[in-house]
């Protein structure tokens, strides 16, 4: 057993910090640090993603013949702590992590190239159609009809919690091409142009109260959208299938590198609240939380780094375990939020909508007070999101505990 | 010993309880959140043709001669409709300080005009560096011939962009945080040298920042006696407290109901996700949190009118268990409500917000811990 990294992965990781000192700009870090919900703008985003790519590191995890950064394990692991400490923005997942693999994996050549490439080099803008508003755990259950019509589909229903689906120019989508007796085997896995006639996106305001065009998550309604028949990714009625091999790309995640930074920023903010004549940052109540959680995330890492050696040995990663770091990893992520609530006492009241757009007027009582309510309350999300932490339970406790 | 309501006191609760579910629902809420006023001049109106606004005052001021239990039932249906207007400010508040500590001409002077809905009052005691100690206070009241100069900023005055009047606290002698040696003023904020910078607030409400720049004051705009304003001033945060906790069992009611009602009809892998025995469990812990809140809510507004150690005890226990209830039947109201409950269309998520803040108003769970050791 050895905690320390080689000669080489420590050269790794002095050349990605340097190229995130150079390529994280200032613009994009005020950007990022004025956010409520992890989100920049577009522009932001599709010129820090190709800044990734031009360095040949937009897709760590695809294979290098499609273009992938050919990391290995350890280097993966280092890449992303590396990342979350500058607290640099994960590309957008929903294409390059999401519906790349899936067609790699099931999709035909020609989607491949059709694809792939636009993919990487970020041109293209994806999000996911996966729950429906009957259809959130239970994804199975879920209605939105592909008809045969020949030469494409007839696609009608709605996607609900489509995350910066203002933006996206495709969606991927579940659909049911068939009844059958067994729901998941009436589903196909399509893809859809966002422009086609009959899409409609309608913004969904969550608690953090988004600026207009700033939110985050949306319905999306279809009426009567033809989709070409080319679109429809492996064999029609075998998308559960393929949905399932998506998740996976889901969770996994390392969360420590990215808590540590959050609970820094937590500390530096309690050295600039005054606190009976002294700074909050003193107060005993405040350094036994910032203390235990600091605790905590380091058995998140030292859990983390015993599951990504494993993988580096070969083996898998269980499905117990990427449960495992994503329930420990949003709890803790929102105990920080909530120790940062407390830190800023009163300044938690005022109220900001578009917090990007007021950096450079001063922020009313505490510089940086607006973005810590609204952030404590969308995070609210993360123990619901990607498999709520009630069915990552149910996870643990079936697959490793057989109960 | 008796936890019974009087007769008068379940029809206070019944009247406002049929007002706010007539005149204040969820989309008339939010819908007044977003004016640009950010209150309903109208509600504030028929809130005193109800006699609301009269509720706590002596008779003879025009008032109904309630206690502690009448505010404590008044906010308790205010909370089950999240309702903005300036109750706690204008009649729990300042209303309190000039009913129990005001001169005979600042009651005759000011409860009038309170109790008829036509002036509202906003209490502007916290300070930029004093998060939630009351004594921390930088403002400065120089005496100057019969009356005073007061110097200094106000932070986060709730209320305060409705308000035509303030009491402010402001130090008349002593050191930063001495105990002895601040004042209570009753400032016009129309007086010259006052400015204010209004702003929404994260629960629905609107707060102003408000500087005070040589503002003269006379001698009778002065609370109570030179340099006792601390006493004054406790005692009304304790009485603020005590009126937010039974805001805070109204939310907490609401939410409750909503989220078993949620899981009874939220179906999921063919059954209704309340026959989960997690959820289930789930939500027996937030009734368990409301019943002891509810408890600790009556207990503290009875126990309003003991003495100020005792009262202090109370008050700072019962904001504890707010703290910690609200946060707790908040975030898992929102867990269980799923993506629903992240977003604003439904009324969860301002209740979670509503509770969110009571926590850090008049000072957090920590805050109150530490005053809960020390009474």
């Amino acid at each position: 057993m050895d905690l320390k990294y080689t000669q080489d992965d420590l050269l790794f990781r002095e050349e990605v910090r340097a190229f995130i000192s150079e390529a994280y700009t200032p613009d994009l870090q005020q950007q990022m640090s004025r956010s409520k919900n992890g989100y920049m703008g577009k522009d932001a985003h599709v010129s820090w993603q190709k800044r990734l790519y031009e360095k040949g590191w937009a897709a760590p995890n695809w294979p290098v013949e499609h273009g992938g950064a050919g990391f290995s394990p350890t280097q993966k692991f280092i890449f992303t702590q590396e990342m979350d400490s500058a607290g640099a923005p994960h590309p957008i997942a929903f294409g390059l992590a999401m519906v790349a693999p899936v067609i790699m994996a099931f999709g035909s050549d020609e989607q491949k190239q059709r694809f792939l490439p636009d993919i990487l080099a970020s041109n293209v803008w994806w999000c996911q159609g996966y729950s429906e508003p009957g259809s959130g755990s239970d994804l199975a259950s879920l209605q939105m009809k592909a008809e045969d019509k020949g030469d494409h589909y007839l696609c009608n229903g709605s996607k609900i919690w489509t995350t910066m689906a203002q933006h996206a120019d495709w969606i991927f989508c579940l659909v049911r091409t068939a009844k059958t007796e067994k729901r998941q085997e009436g589903i196909s896995f399509l893809l859809i142009e966002m422009d086609s006639p009959g899409v409609k996106v309608a913004p969904l305001v969550t608690l953090d109260g988004p600026a207009k065009g700033q939110q985050e998550i949306n319905q999306v309604f279809f009426e009567d959208v033809k989709v070409p028949k080319e679109n429809l990714i492996g064999e029609e009625n075998k998308g559960w299938t393929y949905a399932k091999y998506l998740l996976e790309f889901e969770r996994g995640n390392p969360y420590s590198a990215g808590l540590n930074r959050a609970l820094s920023k937590v500390r530096k903010l309690a050295n600039s609240v005054a606190s009976d004549g002294e700074t909050l940052a003193d107060d005993p109540d405040f350094q036994r939380k910032a203390n235990d959680l600091e605790r905590q995330i380091m058995a998140m890492e030292a859990t983390e780094l015993r599951i990504f050696s494993e993988i580096s040995a070969g083996q898998n990663i269980g499905s117990g375990s990427s449960s495992l770091l994503k329930t420990r990893g949003t709890e803790i992520k929102q105990d920080v939020a909530q120790l940062a609530v407390e830190a800023i006492g009163q300044y938690g009241f005022p109220f900001v909508s578009d917090t990007q757009s007021s950096a450079n007027t001063p922020d009313v009582g505490l510089d940086g007070a607006p973005i810590i309510v609204p952030s404590y309350l969308n995070k609210r999300k993360e123990t619901i999101y990607a498999g709520s932490n009630e069915i990552q339970r149910n996870i643990i406790a079936k697959a490793v505990l057989g109960l | 010993m008796d936890f019974s309501f009087t007769e008068e006191q379940t029809l206070l609760r019944n009247m406002v309880q049929s007002f706010v579910s007539d005149n204040y629902d969820f989309d008339m809420r939010m819908k007044i959140v977003r004016s640009e006023d950010g209150m309903d001049r109208a509600i504030w109106q028929q809130f005193a043709e109800l006699g609301l606004l009269a509720a706590p005052f002596s008779e003879e001021m025009g008032g109904l001669d309630g206690g502690p239990v009448e505010t404590m039932v008044i906010m308790e249906e205010l909370g089950r409709g999240l309702v903005v207007e300036p109750y706690l400010p204008t009649i729990v508040l300042c209303g309190g300080i000039l009913n129990r500590h005001g001169s005979a001409a600042q009651k005759e002077g000011h409860l009038p005009g309170i109790i008829a809905g036509e002036n509202i009052w906003a209490l502007a005691f916290n300070e930029p560096q004093g998060r939630f100690n009351l004594a921390d206070i930088v403002t400065s009241a120089r005496a100057e011939g019969d009356g005073y100069v007061l110097n200094g900023a106000k932070a986060v005055v709730l209320g305060g962009p409705w308000a035509d009047k303030l009491i402010v606290s402001a130090r008349i002698s002593g050191d930063q945080r001495d105990r002895d040696g601040v004042g209570l003023f009753i400032v016009d904020k129309s007086a010259d040298g006052v400015s204010t910078q209004d702003y929404p607030t994260v629960d629905g409400g609107r707060a102003s920042e408000v500087t005070l720049e040589n503002v003269t004051v006379s001698g009778d705009a002065m609370i109570g006696d030179a340099g006792s304003g601390l006493d004054i001033l406790e005692e009304a945060v304790d009485y603020g407290i005590a009126a937010i906790c039974a805001e805070a069992i109204g939310h907490m009611k609401m939410l409750n109901d909503a989220t078993v009602e949620y899981c009874r009809t939220r179906k999921q892998f063919g059954v209704p996700i309340g026959s989960f025995q997690v959820l289930q469990h789930r939500m027996v812990d937030m009734f368990m949190e409301y019943e002891q809140s509810v408890s600790m809510t009556y207990m503290v507004n009875m126990k309003l009118n003991e003495d100020a150690a005792a009262r202090a005890k109370a008050a700072a226990g019962a904001k504890v268990q707010i703290g910690k209830s609200g946060r707790f039947v908040g975030q898992q109201a929102v867990q269980l409500h799923g993506g629903m409950g992240m977003t604003e269309e439904l009324n969860v998520g301002h209740f979670f917000k509503r509770l969110t803040m009571i926590d850090t108003q008049f000072g957090n769970v920590d805050h109150h811990l530490k005053r809960f050791a020390a009474a």
